[in-house]
């Protein structure tokens, strides 16, 4: 129980008549990578905007490190309209529904499914940024000076991570300017500059090759064992699922339909069901 | 290697200051003080510090916001409020129909400074409510807010402290200012540009410290902000409160430069006025404000004059009539805005290196050709 690093409790997202995500629990470890999976619009976007603050789910639960960071019960016209399960469970909590910048001080950093870099900045001035949450420096401070210091540390760190990460030779390029496989690599040094623990990753390796897409793998494992990472991953590749991860959820219109390690998770007939009822659809 | 690039930069800019101070105090020692020009180069400055403020806002926060005139209104009452000297606020030379209220003085910096403050704390009340609107909202919630604020400074019941809708008068202006411990009156001229310098300055220094970085992730997008911990609100109320400080302290230059202040004259076509001085220097480029704001009143205030003019008929006819600089002061915006969608300077900056540039080059092919 201690070493859940993150836990849905009966999670739901409604919008208007549309029930995103469906009653989800899951729970992610210390130092695991754990996937989640499932067909388009099977919600697994919509239940990283959950954890990370970007949408008030509409019931249940997300913990972090046992304690609870986001909370919901059906409220106003939602109560009469909620098409989930569970809307009494939590009808006695108090409503937590904090902005996206206090999850990520929590140590949870995220990436996005379509690349939100900042497209007037350069490599180094994204990662910069990032660092900016943690920085110990006030407005006064920082316009004149006085923590030069602080700045030149977030600097050199800012260059060690993108040498790191061997982005070093286009620190001065425009972001945007960067080949895609680039962009979502700076995508993760950009959410590395944070100082997570629990990092999120939707579609890391979207649009990318096999070669390129067992890099990231590898790249994946490299940074978590370096940084003592958490990492949880919305993939579409299953090669790269069934490699790297120590588990897997799967979802299908909402719903958890299956939960267990690669192995289990290929053999499990509901989700060769979930994967070919698309197939068929296409 | 950087570090002492970075000294011979604040070296060659710290005598570029030291050589503009030095023309601007020849100038005004040597040149009749009613020329057109000094108006020229004091309206400039305190547009020019303005449209800067309003830039920072709207170039670099992505806020739009058209409050800008309701600000500067708050920093010029205030001045003139505070600086009229108590005799004359007992008598009845300004407050004919009130008693003032006011019953104390303040010198020219302290009021100016209580000035801007007023304004970043109005900035800070109206900020809460605003700022969480997306941008066209917000637009059209300041404008309105700056409306309701000049209101109320004409309202009668504020007469006691604003003087009603009546001209606030006799406090200390730019011709009353003198040097420290002397009685020698201060330059105007680079009183405006000191002022409004060494303000753009800090804007500068704020824009390019990790606060302005902040507020350009915010600008660039909102999400990926949020997700890399920069809690929007707080730093767009910051960004709201110090442009709305250095509008309060334009405000209270411009109201030392212009002798007078009605509260009539800060309406809406004012706030355009700045937004024209952005968006034709650059939204994003503090130098392209400061540029296009000396363009604009050159242009405004003297360039233009003779078309109104109308013993300047050509063939007999009258078509110069009074107005008609506006007409074609329009034209030429349209042709700027045609021609340079993202303004003179678009979002780059003016500097030494892009200068020498053209130079540089110039000396490689000299190079090349040896
Ligand atoms: N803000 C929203 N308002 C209304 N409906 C939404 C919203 N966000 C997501 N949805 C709906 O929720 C469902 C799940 O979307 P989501 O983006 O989470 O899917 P996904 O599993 O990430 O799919 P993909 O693999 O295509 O990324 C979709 O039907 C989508 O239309
Ligand atoms: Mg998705």
């Amino acid at each position: 129980m201690a070493d859940n690093v993150l836990r849905l409790e009966d999670v739901t997202m409604q919008f208007g008549g549309v029930v995103a995500v469906n009653n989800l629990s899951l729970s992610v470890n210390e130092g695991e990578i754990v996937a989640l999976i499932g067909p388009n619009g099977a919600g697994k976007t919509t239940a990283f905007n959950c954890i990370t603050g970007v949408y008030q789910p509409t019931n249940g639960r997300v913990f972090y490190r046992g304690e609870i960071i986001v909370s919901g019960h059906p409220t106003g016209k939602m109560k009469k309209n909620y098409q989930g399960v569970n809307a009494e469970k939590y009808l006695s909590d108090k409503i937590l529904d904090p902005t996206p910048d206090r999850i990520t001080k929590l140590g949870i950093a995220r990436t996005f499914q379509n690349i939100r870099l900042w497209k007037s900045m350069t490599v180094f001035d994204n990662v910069l940024t990032a660092k900016h949450m943690r920085a110990k420096q006030n407005v006064f401070s920082a316009t004149f000076r006085l923590s030069a210091g602080e700045e030149r540390r977030m600097r050199e760190e800012t260059l060690a991570l993108l040498e790191e990460q061997d982005l070093a030779q286009y620190k001065d390029e425009l972001a945007t300017s960067l080949p895609y496989g680039l962009q979502r690599r700076l995508e993760i040094a950009r959410a590395l500059a944070t100082s997570p623990k629990l990092l999120l990753l939707d579609e890391p390796a979207a649009g990318m090759n096999p070669q390129e897409t067992d890099d990231l793998g590898r790249f994946i494992v490299q940074i978590k064992d370096k940084y003592q990472l958490t990492i949880f991953m919305i993939e579409h590749h299953m090669d790269l699922v069934m490699k790297f991860s120590d588990r897997i959820y799967v979802v299908d219109f909402g719903r958890l339909i299956a939960h267990g390690s690669p192995a289990e998770v290929q053999a499990d007939p509901k989700v060769i069901d979930a994967y070919l009822g698309v197939a068929e659809d296409e | 290697m950087n570090a002492v690039k970075g000294k011979k930069r604040s070296l060659y800019t710290g005598c570029i200051i030291a050589a503009l101070i030095v023309v601007l105090v020849v100038m005004e020692l040597t040149m009749k003080s009613t020329s057109m020009v000094f108006t020229l180069l004091k309206k400039g400055a305190i547009y020019a510090l303005v449209a800067v403020s309003m830039n920072l806002l709207n170039g670099f926060t992505g806020l739009f916001s058209l409050g800008q005139a309701g600000f500067m209104l708050i920093g010029a009452y205030t001045y003139a409020i505070l600086t009229m000297p108590v005799s004359i606020k007992l008598s009845d030379s300004v407050y004919k129909y009130y008693d003032c209220a006011i019953g104390f003085e303040l010198g020219v910096i302290p009021a100016m400074i209580v000035a801007g403050l007023l304004a970043a704390i109005f900035a800070a009340l109206i900020g809460l409510p605003v700022l969480r609107l997306k941008s066209d909202y917000l637009a059209i919630a300041t404008l309105g807010f700056a409306e309701i604020l000049r209101a109320i400074f004409q309202w009668d019941a504020m007469g006691p402290i604003t003087n009603g809708a009546n001209v606030m008068r006799q406090y200390q202006d730019l011709t009353d200012i003198k040097v420290p411990f002397t009685d020698i009156p201060f330059p105007p001229v680079l009183f405006c540009f000191l002022v409004s310098g060494l303000c753009i300055g800090v804007i500068v220094l704020l824009i390019n410290s990790s606060y302005g970085r902040a507020f350009k992730a915010i600008r660039d997008d909102e999400i990926a902000a949020e997700a890399m911990g920069i809690n929007l609100f707080k730093h767009k109320e910051m960004s709201f409160v110090i442009s709305s400080f250095f509008a309060g302290i334009s405000g209270a230059l411009l109201a030392m430069f212009q002798y007078t202040v009605q509260a009539a004259q800060f309406k809406t076509a004012m706030t355009y006025e700045i937004l024209l001085i952005v968006v034709i220097g650059g939204i994003g480029s503090i130098s392209g404000s400061c540029i296009s704001s000396f363009l604009f009143i050159a242009c405004n205030e003297w360039l233009l004059r003779f078309l109104d003019e109308s013993s300047n008929n050509i063939l007999g006819l009258t078509i110069l009539r009074s107005g008609f600089r506006k007409v074609v002061f329009s034209i030429i915006i349209m042709v700027i805005v045609l021609f340079f969608p993202k303004g003179i300077m678009g979002d780059r900056e003016l500097s030494l290196d892009r200068l020498k540039r053209p130079f540089a080059k110039k000396e490689k092919g000299v190079d090349a050709h040896g």
